[in-house]
């Protein structure tokens, strides 16, 4: 059942809100705003309280959600998200807290802050990190930024970025964002960055590489040393694209492997809630050398207390407002304490092993293209269903009729009618085998009945949508019907 | 402690499915020198420890559930109806993924749908995003669509815009030669003699605030036909609540007008998350950045909601996408949804105008103390600058007003070395006439002290 | 699949066609490109006077799912755009050899022309690449 937009539910004069009376002495709107008044006002909704509860609670429910049903997307960690950090963040000591009071008033929060640094340096094997970055891509943009202010204080800012065809598309728009020429790294055949073509590819003008390890395709960079030690050698720097860290929490310190720079998607790795696409936070960590460069202010601890300082001549700047995603990060201190030492190295141990086991039991009905073993992570073809007139578009709408949320598609890129499933450490074995099951039922279903298939989804809120639709008639917002005043 | 749902008996079904004996075996493609390493970090606790822990943090810091709070400078303490946080922390909303698989994410979908209509409602734009991080890299993503759009290269930006966004903007835009020039506002608004010298046709953008950092309320239109005559795109980054009672942006030619949604139903929260709007007119449609949720019919012709224009993006583009945004503040959004919904348009204008009237109070009884007086003579909304005589010693006053639970204003001189006496105080519908005026008695009483 | 045998064709599957008055070359994407590309949703045509250089990159074609450049296979001089595509972007699917033109170039250098792919050498690319 569709549910109206909240526009089409208004009635004239109905409202949800009640304000004081004014209680100040009043003067005329005209004295205060002598010009520049709005003339008519916005056309938002005229509806009550209880009105706007339904129809947000109604909305809810057409939704799937980590509190529903398993995520299993790849390269987005869709964890179990720990109520008891949004109860802290929504402390009034955090929430109510303004970016502008001075220090000596935010003393917990800042110390909250710091100890987050220093865990995600900590966990990393970085030397420090900065929590401004809203989101991965911005923390992807600082990286580069600290790149290009680390070559052009040596007297030479570079201009080539390498990036393997396997990365998300976020290192090469980041990457061209920076100014920088992108330059891709075809992978190996087995999956991998090939060695020889990025020896090849190697030459004064090469800022740094873009790597993510795993890779998309969940395997770990196995000659990552060598990888590192060729970049190093010609003081290119490399930055991890930590997306995935989630497979290597408590099992292996990127700035163990040669890294230099790498973003943490706290959204992920760390637990924050997804919220439907946002807000995320993408913290920066980095080696000792790069220190200097990270965007201020930077948060220093000097004696038991802690100070904001943006005297740093060298840091790149600011790459927001205020001291970024605070009520995020605030969610992923809490996840760290809890979890504590072991607790992380089981994140990682479960999330690897939940991944094999998922692997382990489609093996026999799908194709795995690449590796024995996966990270956090894996990626199968469907290319086998074509024959039938199936694609892996179709299987994914139709696990949504089986209760999951479907796994990525169609990505990496190098993989055709690819799924990229990642089950994460949340999900318990009965979880995963219910939805090897199901995948292993659609499948069949692909064989017997491929027009239930390719016409799924059946039960969810609305039947398959028509994108090419929403692409050529565009209709970005509720317009009134004609007659009803412009809004102005 | 941890969420890990499998018990011993399950990891040991499990290895034997995989295939292996020992877990370890599936970590062979890592170095054996990188493996386990030791990890510097206290054990784990349990929710109840971490509660306390927590709770014990956050009383040290001082909030304004206990301050008197007049801070605003682009993070505004406003009334949050208590539907927004019951129907915005729904885990169907809040732990739901991006809406790529519409089917299963049409009330995200329909709430992003309803969200970009009352941006566009709000600003008198015709196309608004699902939302970008915050007011200041949705002004330098601004920039960087007219920079594109008009394949110009200079950018003219009021002194008068949040000075954190200027920054941004300078991070952004660095090592790519794009020159952004500050063009002064001595009167508390833009210089429009300066504006108008400096707008030759190789400028791409004029990129202006209002109600602006200093509270007052720009003349737009003026500004907007100067920038429209040269060819360059007019930027205005807004205050949402104060457009209930000024001119849209979009009545005064603005091209694309971005701003900071904070104030619209989410907590003021240490400086973040935040919401970054960004509309624009229909022509810019494809150049916007970040996501867009459109509507169209299903396979049975119904109406449904998805995401459109994706091939501008970033997942599809790669390295020639609009923009490398992915994240937006989807949640945020829902909340300013669910906010401007309850209110409504009655609604928003009468709080619009209790800010309105509020700030206007507090700014004559202000003007009354004799060491104080008014930066500007402007008309403003809910925020003002006031300057102290030389004499006084502001930094003492700040203490003196703490000590009595009161967070004065915000001091501009750390951004405008001519304003190192002046205070930024924002006033709105949470303060009572009880407190704003012992917040003015309070501080005409210590303005003398910290004066001797 | 159609590939007609009086057009002439580029690796990155643009064909190209003399206009009989010898002035101009029209492009357009051949039938196997649309195909792969499936619903066509927008095209982003050049300015017409844009100076090209053959192999540059000077219109985009989109569907949902992916973006592709056209490359000018001549260089010269953008004489005309089919701005019917804006408005009608599925006539890149409907007719790509007709109403489903991009643009036409006024060619600079004639001997280009002779370096593109007939529609024997093309076939013969797509049956190696397929």
């Amino acid at each position: 059942m569709a549910e109206p937009l909240i526009f089409e539910l208004s009635s004239p004069g109905r409202r949800g809100t009640v304000w004081p009376a004014c209680d100040v002495p009043q003067q005329p709107l005209e004295t205060l705003l002598p010009a520049a008044r709005r003339a008519q006002p916005p056309r938002l909704p005229e509806v009550s309280e209880l009105d706007v509860v339904r129809h947000f609670t109604r909305l809810s429910q057409m939704n799937y959600a980590i509190d529903t049903t398993f995520v299993p997307l790849g390269s987005c960690s869709m964890k179990y998200n720990p109520k008891v950090n949004d109860r802290i963040a929504s402390l009034p000591g955090f929430a109510q807290l303004h970016p502008y009071q001075p220090a000596e008033t935010c003393q917990g929060a800042l110390e909250v802050l710091y100890r987050l640094e220093r865990g995600l340096a900590e966990v990393t094997g970085m030397a420090d990190c900065s929590l401004q970055p809203s989101a991965g891509a911005q923390g992807e943009l600082t990286g580069l930024k600290i790149v290009r202010a680390y070559h052009a204080a040596q007297g030479h800012p570079r201009k080539v970025v390498l990036i393997p065809d396997s990365a998300h598309g976020t290192n090469p728009a980041s990457a061209a964002l920076s100014g920088y020429t992108v330059r891709e790294i075809k992978s190996g055949r087995n999956g991998l960055v090939d060695v020889a073509a990025l020896r090849e590819a190697m030459h004064g003008d090469v800022a740094c590489l873009m790597l993510t390890n795993p890779n998309t395709l969940g395997l770990f960079e196995r000659e990552i040393l060598q990888i590192t030690a060729i970049l190093h050698e010609h003081d290119a720097l490399v930055y991890l694209d930590g997306a995935n860290m989630n497979a290597m929490l408590g099992l292996v310190k990127p700035g163990t492997m040669g890294v230099d720079i790498i973003q943490l998607n706290l959204h992920k790795t760390f637990s924050t809630p997804h919220g439907g696409g946002g807000p995320g936070a993408g913290p920066v960590a980095v080696v000792q050398k790069l220190v200097p460069f990270l965007p201020t202010p930077r948060i220093e601890r000097q004696g038991d207390r802690y100070v904001w300082n943006d005297r740093h001549p060298q840091s790149i700047g600011r790459v927001r407002s205020f001291y970024g995603n605070a009520g995020i990060l605030i969610r992923a201190w809490a996840y760290l304490v809890a979890h504590g030492r072991e607790g992380l190295v089981k994140i990682g141990r479960m999330a690897v092993m939940n991944a094999n086991y998922l692997r382990a039991r489609l093996a026999p009905h799908v194709e795995l293209p690449y590796g024995r073993t996966c990270m956090h992570e894996f990626v199968a073809s469907l290319a086998a269903l074509k024959p039938a007139g199936v694609t892996t578009l179709d299987v994914a709408k139709r696990l949504l009729d089986y209760g999951f949320y479907a796994p990525t598609i169609y990505f990496p890129l190098i993989v055709s009618e690819a799924m990229m499933i990642e089950p994460t450490e949340s999900e318990s074995k009965e979880t995963l085998d219910a939805f090897a099951d199901a995948l292993i039922a659609i499948i069949d279903e692909a064989r017997r009945d491929p027009e239930l298939v390719r016409t799924s989804p059946h039960a969810t809120a609305v039947r398959r949508l028509d994108e090419v639709q929403a692409a050529r008639q565009l209709d970005l917002r509720w317009q009134p019907a004609p007659g009803e005043k412009a809004s102005r | 402690m941890d969420y890990v749902a499998n018990t011993t008996t399950q990891e040991q079904q499990m290895l034997r499915a995989i295939g292996v004996e020992r877990f370890e075996e599936l970590l062979s493609d890592i170095p054996a020198s990188l493996r386990n390493p030791t990890l510097a970090l206290p054990a784990g606790v349990a929710e109840l420890e971490l509660v306390s822990r927590a709770k014990a943090l956050a009383r040290q810091n001082r909030c304004a559930e206990e301050l008197d709070s007049y801070l605003g400078a682009g993070m505004y303490e406003h009334h949050i109806p208590s539907v927004v946080d019951a129907l915005a922390n729904r885990g169907e909303f809040a732990t739901a993924y991006t809406p790529y698989q519409a089917e299963a994410s049409q009330g995200t979908l329909q709430a992003i749908y309803e969200y970009q209509t009352l941006i566009c409602e709000l600003t008198g734009m015709e196309v608004a995003n699902a939302s970008l991080y915050d007011g200041a890299s949705s002004l330098a993503e601004a920039a960087l669509v007219a920079l594109r759009v008009t394949g110009r290269r200079r950018l003219l930006v009021s002194e008068a815009v949040h000075p954190e966004y200027r920054q941004v903007l300078r991070t952004y835009l660095d090592g790519n030669g794009w020159p952004v020039e500050e063009i002064p506002a001595p009167s508390g608004i833009t210089d429009r003699a300066e504006i108008a010298q400096r707008l030759s046709h190789d400028v791409a953008a004029v990129i202006v605030q209002t109600p602006n950092f200093f509270g007052c309320v720009e003349s737009l239109a003026e500004l907007g036909e100067a920038a429209k005559r040269r060819g360059a795109l007019f930027i205005v980054c807004a205050y949402p609540i104060a457009l209930g009672v000024i001119q849209p942006p979009g009545v005064a030619s603005a091209d694309i007008v971005i701003g900071e949604g904070q104030s619209l139903g989410n907590p003021i929260s240490y400086g973040g998350p935040t919401l970054g709007f960004f509309a624009a007119k229909q022509e810019l449609v494809r150049r916007i950045p970040g996501r867009l949720a459109g509507r169209t019919v299903d396979a049975e012709r119904a109406c449904g909601y998805v995401l459109t224009l994706q091939a501008r993006e970033q997942h599809i583009r790669r390295d020639k996408a609009s923009s490398n945004v992915c994240t937006n503040e989807a949640l945020l959004a829902l909340r300013a949804t669910i906010y401007l919904s309850a209110l409504g348009p009655q609604g928003l204008r009468e709080l619009a105008l209790l800010n309105l009237q509020k700030s206007h109070y507090a700014h004559s009884r202000l003007r009354q103390i004799p060491q104080v007086t008014a930066a500007f003579a402007q008309p403003f909304f809910n925020e003002f600058v006031i300057q102290f005589a030389d004499s006084v010693d502001t930094q003492r006053l700040e203490q003196r007003l703490l000590e009595q639970g009161i967070l004065g204003g915000v001091s501009l001189g750390r951004w405008y070395p001519a304003l190192k006496q002046a205070w930024l105080i924002c006033v709105t519908e949470t303060k009572t006439k009880a407190q704003i005026d012992r917040f003015i008695d309070t501080l005409a009483q210590n303005v003398q002290v910290a004066h001797g | 699949m159609n590939i007609p045998a009086d057009l002439r064709y580029t690796k990155s599957h643009e064909w190209a066609r003399r206009e009989a008055d010898q002035k101009s070359v029209v492009v357009g994407i051949t039938e196997h490109a649309q195909e792969e590309l499936k619903d066509v949703v927008f095209v982003e045509l050049p300015p017409v006077g844009k100076a090209v250089k053959a192999g540059e990159a000077v219109a985009v074609v989109e569907s949902v799912k992916a973006a592709f450049d056209i490359y000018a296979p001549v260089s010269g001089t953008i004489a005309a755009v089919n701005t019917q595509l804006e408005r009608q972007p599925q006539l890149v699917n409907q007719d790509s050899y007709g109403q489903g033109w991009f643009f036409k170039i006024t060619p600079s250098q004639s001997k280009e022309w002779e370096q593109l792919m007939s529609s024997g050498d093309y076939t013969k690319a797509l049956q190696v690449s397929t």
